[in-house]
């Protein structure tokens, strides 16, 4: 304790360790936001599938990550294979918008195979051995570490060449910052989705079911609901969303298709999920909206990318301490139709 | 095996509890590779178990010089060194099992508080620091007791929540030490701290006896103090601390009920653990010599849960096995070093669905009373085979 105290009261050490740099903050505040909106999508997308598995399992499911980067893998090689690469395309707009939809179809489809794959080797034998909760915990590590090096064993340490997919153009202005159309794209193309989600569960009958297993699994069984298929679907659903916020990742980083790319970015996904109340289909939407947000303020205000990785983890334990249900609190079963 | 509750489920070794009892007076089944081992151990008199554990020691006091074929490192990897590395990680482990094995939080940024003990110690004795200098062997206690500040800093708000909570917060702040150490001048990111202390002694011809080279010394020192931290967790292990730590991890909610303080035994399990892991971080520093940002990422801590999980959870003799495998296992055969983390990753999906108990299953026996439990038990079981009510009572506790 008393070398703690002098460690953080040395004359030496006083200048060198933190730095608030407020004016950057206020000069960039609005680039800022509209940056952190469109990661924050990217989180909001990933979050769903934390949200959903977490809703209906109970689990954390940390291979989602790896769902996640395995869709990344597909979109890239996808776009490899229709002759994208590091410079911008000269083909027409429809074609990009043609190769641009069939890359995110495959990467959804990896990420869903993915997925799939996870929940019938690793989670499924656990819930017929009815294997205690953290069985299920270390298995989920246990698996996203498997994949992870899988893919280092087979595509190597580095990252997959960065592709470009059409030139990011300064769209309109706001509060004098430039809006790109990539941004544009990205955010909207996030929203529909959510949006979409939201109605599969909160309106279809298999919507029903999975909100019905998250309430209660025993009773949802006695009630005629295939609790095996719903779970399915439910991992199905989240690799889907993973699928699609694959491409806008590759998109934003071009360079970041890496073995572990995906783990990072799925702990800050996860944080979104909480911090907009874990699942909450919404919640996971707004809760990257706005961990996207002030991340990049964080990063900006101490003046270090890495800083927003450390913000996001604060937020994280400062919301469970406050408000361990999230902003929006409600949970995938109680949800109403 | 009908039930599917979904509120906190008990640990590994109840489901084998549970078989036990269900087959008690019939057969006693126990699974393992040492399945009589583990019968015959129980049955020696004390003064045998204690022979028995002087000759395990001295063998192990030995290991440096056993440096033959089967067990020797693949050229390239010193094997004195590699002893080294075995012991620090079976520390590790030993530390680990405190948190996972008995009281069940899952902590999965382990390696932060062996960074947190190295970054101590590199700090109090390197040149490169701006503080004030401590002999090195000072730094062993002052680490523990910083990364137990640490524990506590990070267990207090967490260890009110759900569990599950606990883990992804872990995996947080493992990540947040890492990327603090780098992006924080004072703690000077990749440069790091050279020339980090080591325990006072020359050898005659002028080199220090605990030079960076020189396992040998480095392995007994860290082999004296596993002894010492086996003996003292093993006294907590068969405490009212102890058994509250195994209520909890069995069952929370009942454990509550039944007027243990969880909250407090967790918070003791989650800094006694992370002192240990300190510990272990410090040693580790002083053998390298060099303390930069490099080595704690995530995946050390995945493989220090391995470690406890491959062992056998719950069983600090199997954190040591596991422990000493999984540092074992990349020095010994280099060809598949470059696949350790592919390895032992698929190992906790493989292990945790087929044998979820480990190497080395923790025992399920009443720990405090243990031998005369055992010693009702085998009387129980020469009476007619009627079922014991009382039977479960070994088990539950």
């Amino acid at each position: 304790m008393l070398d703690l105290l002098l460690i953080t009261s040395h004359p030496v050490l006083d200048n060198s360790w933190i730095n608030f740099d407020f004016d950057s903050l206020l000069q960039n505040f609005w680039s800022a936001t509209f940056d952190g909106l469109t990661f924050g999508a990217i989180y909001g997308l990933i979050a769903v599938g934390y949200t959903l598995v977490y809703g209906v399992l109970n689990l954390i499911n940390f291979a989602h990550s790896e769902v996640f980067i395995v869709g990344a893998y597909g979109v890239v090689m996808t776009l490899t294979a229709l002759g994208f690469g590091p410079s911008a395309p000269t083909i027409g707009i429809w074609a990009i918008i043609g190769d641009l939809l069939l890359a995110m179809i495959v990467g959804m489809i990896c990420s869903a195979l993915m997925a799939v794959i996870l929940e019938r080797v690793a989670y499924r034998p656990l819930r017929r051995r009815n294997a205690p909760r953290l069985a299920f915990l270390i298995t989920a590590i246990g698996a996203s570490f498997a994949v992870q090096y899988l893919i280092f064993v087979i595509r190597g340490a580095n990252a997959e060449p960065a592709v470009t997919m059409f030139v990011n153009k300064p769209v309109f202005n706001v509060f004098g910052t430039i809006i790109f159309s990539q941004q544009i794209v990205i955010v909207i193309a996030a929203i529909i989705l959510m949006v979409a989600t939201d109605l599969f569960i909160r309106r279809g009958r298999t919507g029903r079911g999975i909100r019905a297993v998250a309430q209660d699994p025993d009773t949802a069984t006695l009630m005629g609901v295939n609790k095996e298929r719903i779970i399915l679907i439910t991992f199905i659903l989240g690799g889907l969303l993973a699928g699609a916020a694959a491409l806008f990742y590759v998109m934003l980083v071009p360079s970041g298709v890496i073995y572990n790319g995906g783990f990072i970015l799925g702990i800050k996904a996860f944080a979104a999920a909480v911090l907009g109340g874990i699942g909450n289909v919404r919640g996971a939407l707004l809760g990257g909206l706005l961990l996207g947000v002030i991340g990049n303020y964080g990063q900006i205000l101490l003046g270090d990318s890495q800083w927003a990785d450390v913000v996001a983890f604060v937020v994280l334990v400062l919301v469970l301490l406050i408000r361990p249900t999230g902003i929006l609190g409600t949970t995938l079963g109680r949800s109403r139709a | 095996m009908s039930t599917s509750s979904d509120g906190p489920r008990v640990m590994p070794d109840a489901e084998s509890a549970r078989e036990v009892v269900e087959t008690e007076s019939i057969v006693v089944k126990r699974r393992g590779p040492f399945v009589g081992l583990r019968e015959k151990w129980d049955d020696l008199p004390r003064q045998g178990q204690w022979a028995w554990m002087l000759i395990v020691v001295a063998i192990a006091y030995c290991l440096p010089y056993l440096n033959f074929f089967p067990l020797t490192t693949e050229p390239g990897n010193d094997w004195p060194l590699a002893c080294f590395a075995m012991a620090v990680y079976a520390l590790v482990a030993v530390g680990l099992n405190v948190v996972v094995g008995y009281a069940g939080l899952l902590d999965l940024g382990y390696v932060a508080f062996f960074a947190v003990g190295s970054y101590t110690a590199a700090l109090l004795t390197s040149p490169d620091s701006p503080l004030f200098k401590i002999p090195y062997l000072w730094t062993l206690p002052v680490g523990m007791a910083v990364t137990m500040v640490f524990g506590v800093i990070l267990g207090v708000p967490t260890l009110r929540l759900r569990g599950d909570y606990l883990a992804i917060v872990t995996l947080g702040f493992g990540e947040i030490v890492r990327i603090l150490a780098t992006i924080i001048p004072a703690m000077k990111g990749q440069v790091g701290f050279q020339n980090v202390g080591h325990p006072p002694g020359v050898a005659e011809n002028g080199i220090p006896i605990f030079a960076n080279s020189n396992g040998t010394p480095w392995y007994w020192l860290t082999l004296t103090i596993i002894i010492i931290v086996m003996l003292l967790v093993g006294n907590l292990e068969r405490s009212r601390v102890g058994r509250a730590w195994i209520a909890i991890r069995e069952d929370e909610d009942a454990a509550e009920t039944m007027g243990v303080p969880t909250f407090k035994y967790k918070v003791w399990a989650f800094a006694i653990g992370a002192s240990v892991g300190g510990l272990s971080g410090a040693l580790f520093a002083g053998q390298v010599g060099f303390v930069n940002n490099q080595k704690f990422d995530v995946q050390t801590s995945i493989l220090f849960l391995a470690a406890v999980v491959l062992g056998g959870t719950g069983n600090k003799v199997g954190s040591i096995l596991g422990g000493a495998i999984v540092a074992y296992i990349p020095l010994r055969f280099t060809a598949i070093a470059d696949y350790k983390y592919l390895i032992f990753g698929v190992a906790l999906v493989v292990l945790m669905i087929y044998r979820s108990q480990g190497l080395i299953p923790a025992k399920i026996r009443l720990l405090a009373y243990g031998r005369r439990a055992r010693q009702l038990q085998a009387a129980k079981e020469e009476a007619p085979p009627v079922r014991p009510g009382g039977a479960t009572e070994g088990a539950s506790s």
